[in-house]
């Protein structure tokens, strides 16, 4: 047992759902007890979603466990065959229904005979891996199905595209700016005179899936979800794939050099030099951002870094490389992928941390006090507690990292978004010194003493002790209600009880 | 679907598909509740994400609760259970030393028959701090019934606390009232005052602020719950604790409140002193809403438990209720808030609502396409699709959180209902109500 009480990664079957709703026309089905289905919650409340999300319980209640599922699991794959009409259904197993050992396989066989939409078991271990390697494993899973299938029924599209095309392996439901981060790079791929050959899985049908090898190479642009399959693809129908994040300047002219190198390679010369050039020095901001004076002043200053490895080591890089700043600390919460992401920043910060207990992150950053961080929404937090300036810049989130506005922190325009989120970070904390230096803003007067002039009314101690029980954000408002009303009714001495009665009359 | 027609209302049951939030969610309200509390939730990953995502800002503000995390294991009992809770429940008791710790059973425990009621009374002599055990999982419960459990575990705790409270019982004007149900401390005041105002004085509450508070409940003692989803509560109390149960409508909306404190009354032989003036008062002060909600109708896809009573409240405030969704219904703990039901029905002069037990989620939004009602009462996971269709939705989990006792409170019940009614009026001028198709 472990005691915890908050977490990085989520469990696993939320990475495969993430990955089956993220499809379109593909219905996932838990088999969970009553209360599981809080993904729903997620998907509509997070990304706002306009229709109702795919997923539903197959309810493991007292009588599956006397009895097992029996047709329980079956039916429900059924009927929701009927109702909606999906092109595939995938069964899937939460870390309950696992220790029950019910031979989920077979109900999914029996299914399939019923069925019109093809039906798949999620293959994956909910005691030892997590959201993140789920999603990766059944995007792999789902892929890999289509592509046999396709081959047996002799519709699987082999012949390249005429020109240089692409797969994006990365387009999820729940990611981190993810939407913006795809346009972006549909917009870099343009620039670049390649066409898109498939984005998967968002928005995609599984029909669509056998058309992945017409592509000349696939992209993984973050190495959390995607991999297994950028490998699969590679094994199987020779297709080079790139897992380089285009994150920061520096990052993004690898990226167009690997794909360069690539198409060169495939007998297509390009040379995307000048628009690097032009891109890094005239169209994104960040390069000369970096050398404007503004950021002379960053020079220095220490930050720490936590996410998951794709976003962690791509800021890290950033910070160092192209601005100047010591990272003083830079870890990551991936730590089955651990080796890469060591690998990756060695040289570029003094401490790498791996974990995925957030207490240790919060003690070394109350420890080493740096003038920055660049977290997840728990850094933040630590952030504001020890007073501490943090910028979000991974997975999780809270509903304010799902921004209606335009934040990519892939490609040029990325660039441009990072920089300001890392030059707002650090100047709002000099300014905050700077306040208290010179003894802040202005020189306040308690709220209370200035807007209700107290003298004629007394309040009677048990009164005060009721009014310290509301929240400090209403406290003041109920006060002033609270004393209007006994002025009016010519009250001197507010009890409790006049206190509620001023509550039930007002209006609002 | 089997249906029994009980009267005139008609109860039926359905599949159970539906969406809820899972028991173990009572803690992120019990902890703050019983300030010198601890809540362990033994169970996987699966509940600590629901816990930290469900509960948003107040896991960062140090909660006192976590999850005793099972892994491997655990499950395939390589570990020993008893040493791996006294682990844990030492390092709690070394850093945060609470008064009790609540162990939350969930499904997983379940499953693999882990013993905790077997392993509490040990480890709690060992550890020298009282353990309480609560079955509060998603096999057998849903969303608010999670408190229930955690309340009747608690009942039984009482005795072994203040048991040196002599109190002679002969002496008082009446027999001793416990109250049961967690409110926020503010409307245990509001009540208590309203209780004394005619002339019954509360006993005790269960829960208290401190576990260390916690009344002696004994046999003889009057009880009366104050939420509708306290059946497990109210048995212990009667059977085990051998006490009286008064059963009344509960003390949501003007009406209930009034019904509530005149049932209590009642029962005591005291009469009542102003309080149809009372709840004339309240009226009054809500004509501002009624307005709004006269005539409009109103569907309660069911998640809390909390249906009956405002579907009850609303109707008495003008409104048409199409299907009241519920997970649970008992009716015999839910018998005065039933008839209430259908007296209201009656004196309004409005159709009696179906009632439908564990719900199928898929089935009632044919419905909802169907009757078009002016608001849908539901979680979370069904509020914007609903919207994007230009149907008024309310997210029920609000009214788990908000104040919604007694007479002081009956405003606020309206001000969540009418509030997406109010903002919707605003928006509907723009004519843009349909966002799920493009044309």
């Amino acid at each position: 047992m472990k005691l915890a009480y908050w977490m990085y990664a989520g469990p696993a079957h939320i990475g495969t759902l993430r990955i089956a709703s993220s499809f379109k026309n593909v219905h996932a089905i838990m088999h969970a007890p009553l209360g599981d289905d809080y993904f729903n919650v997620m998907k509509s409340m997070l990304e706002r979603k306009r229709s109702f999300t795919p997923v539903t319980a197959s309810v493991v209640d007292r009588h599956v466990l006397a009895r097992g599922s029996q047709e329980k699991v079956v039916n429900n794959i059924t009927r929701k065959d009927k109702e909606e009409n999906p092109n595939l259904i995938v069964l899937t197993p939460t870390c309950t229904s696992s220790i029950l050992q019910e031979d989920l396989q077979n109900f999914v066989n029996r299914a399939k005979f019923e069925s019109k939409a093809d039906v798949l078991l999620a293959d994956v271990n909910h005691y030892r891996v997590n959201e993140m390697q789920a999603a990766d494993r059944t995007l792999e899973q789902i892929v890999e199905f289509y592509l046999k299938k396709a081959e047996k029924q002799k519709t699987l599209n082999l012949e390249k595209t005429e020109r240089p095309s692409v797969n994006i392996i990365g387009k999820f439901s729940l990611a981190f700016h993810n939407q913006h981060d795809i346009a972006e790079l549909k917009r870099l791929f343009k620039d670049l005179k390649i066409d898109i050959n498939l984005i998967i899985p968002e928005g995609v049908y599984v029909e669509e899936l056998k058309n992945l090898p017409r592509a000349w190479f696939n992209v993984v642009p973050y190495r959390e979800i995607g991999l297994l399959t950028g490998e699969y693809l590679k094994k199987e129908y020779g297709m080079p794939f790139i897992s380089t994040t285009p994150m920061g300047i520096v990052e993004i002219s690898h990226f167009i050099r690997k794909i360069q190198k690539l198409l060169v390679k495939a007998n297509y010369p390009v040379n995307y030099e000048k628009y690097i050039y032009t891109q890094t020095r005239f169209i994104s901001q960040a390069a000369w951002f970096s050398r404007s004076i503004d950021c002379q002043n960053l020079t220095g200053k220490k930050a720490i870094v936590f996410g998951d490895a794709t976003h962690a080591a791509a800021i890290t890089k950033i910070l160092v490389r192209e601005l100047g700043i010591d990272v003083i600390l830079t870890g990551t919460y991936c730590i089955y992928d651990q080796a890469w992401f060591k690998n990756q920043v060695k040289d570029l910060c003094q401490e790498v941390l791996i974990t995925d207990d957030h207490n240790l992150v919060g003690d070394m950053i109350a420890s080493l006090e740096p003038s920055a961080i660049f977290g997840t929404q728990m850094e933040r937090h630590v952030g504001k507690r020890l007073n501490i300036p943090c910028a979000v810049i991974s997975a999780p989130v809270h509903i304010q990292n799902f921004p209606l506005s335009y934040r990519p922190f892939l490609g040029y325009e990325g660039t441009n978004q990072i920089a300001d989120l890392i030059y707002n970070s650090f100047v709002l904390g000099m300014e905050d010194h700077l306040l208290e230096i010179f003894g802040g803003h202005d020189t306040r007067e308690p709220i209370m003493s200035t807007l209700s002039s107290s003298d004629d009314l007394i309040w009677s101690i048990e009164a005060e002790k009721e009014l310290k029980k509301i929240p400090g954000f209403v406290r003041g408002k109920i006060k002033r209600n609270t004393e209007k009303f006994a002025r009016t009714n010519n009250i001197t001495k507010i009890s409790v009880e006049v206190m509620y009665k001023a509550k039930e009359t007002v209006t609002s | 679907m089997t249906s029994i027609i009980n009267e005139n209302l008609v109860f039926e049951c359905e599949t159970g598909n539906y969406h809820t939030f899972c028991p173990i969610s009572c803690v992120a309200w019990l902890y703050q509740k019983i300030e010198d509390s601890f809540f362990l939730v033994i169970g996987t990953k699966t509940c600590g994400y629901f816990l930290q995502n469900a509960l948003g800002v107040m896991i960062f503000a140090e909660p006192r609760y976590a999850m005793a995390e099972l892994e491997e294991g655990d499950i395939s009992a390589q570990l020993s259970d008893y040493n791996e809770l006294k682990r844990l429940c030492l390092q709690i008791k070394r850093d945060r030393n609470p008064s009790v710790i609540f162990w939350i059973g969930t499904c997983t425990t379940e499953i693999i028959k882990m013993d905790l009621e077997g392993i509490a009374p040990k480890l709690e002599k060992e550890i020298q701090l009282p353990i309480v055990v609560a079955r509060a999982n998603g096999l057998d419960y849903a969303f608010t019934q999670g408190e229930d459990t955690v309340l009747a575990a608690l009942a039984q705790h009482t005795s072994n606390i203040n048991s040196s409270n002599n109190i002679d019982v002969k002496s008082l004007p009446h027999p001793p009232l416990i109250l049961f149900g967690s409110v926020p401390d503010p409307v245990v005041t509001q009540l208590s005052l309203e209780l004394k105002k005619q002339n019954v004085s509360v006993h005790g509450w269960l829960p208290t602020k401190r576990y260390t508070e916690l009344p002696d409940i004994r046999e003889g003692y009057y009880v009366c719950g104050i939420n509708p989803y306290l059946s497990r509560t109210a048995t212990t109390l009667m059977r085990r604790k051998k006490c009286k149960l008064i059963g009344a409508p509960f003390p949501i909306g003007p009406d209930g409140t009034r019904l509530w404190l005149e049932k209590i009354c009642s029962v005591f032989n005291i009469p009542t002193v102003n309080l149809e003036e009372r709840e004339k008062e309240i009226w009054a002060s809500l004509e501002e809403y009624l307005k709004l909600l006269k005539g409009k109708s109103v569907f309660f896809m069911g998640d809390n438990l909390l249906e009956i009573s405002l579907a009850r409240f609303l109707i008495r405030c003008g409104m048409t209720v199409y299907e009241i969704g519920i997970p649970y219904m008992d009716k015999r703990y839910q018998g005065a808030e039933l008839n209430l039901l259908e007296q209201t029905c009656k004196d309004m002069n409005v159709f009696l609502p179906r009632i439908v037990e564990k719900p199928d989620n898929y089935n009632q939004l044919e419905r909802i396409r169907d009757f078009q009602p002016d608001l849908v009462i539901t979680g979370m996971a069904h509020a914007n699709p609903l919207e994007a269709r230009g149907i008024n939705t309310k997210w029920s989990v609000e009214f788990t959180f908000a104040q919604i006792h007694g007479f002081t409170n009956a405003k606020d019940i309206l001000e969540l209902v009418t509030r997406p009614l109010r903002r919707n009026t605003i928006l509907n001028k723009l004519n843009w109500n349909e966002y799920n198709v493009q044309y």
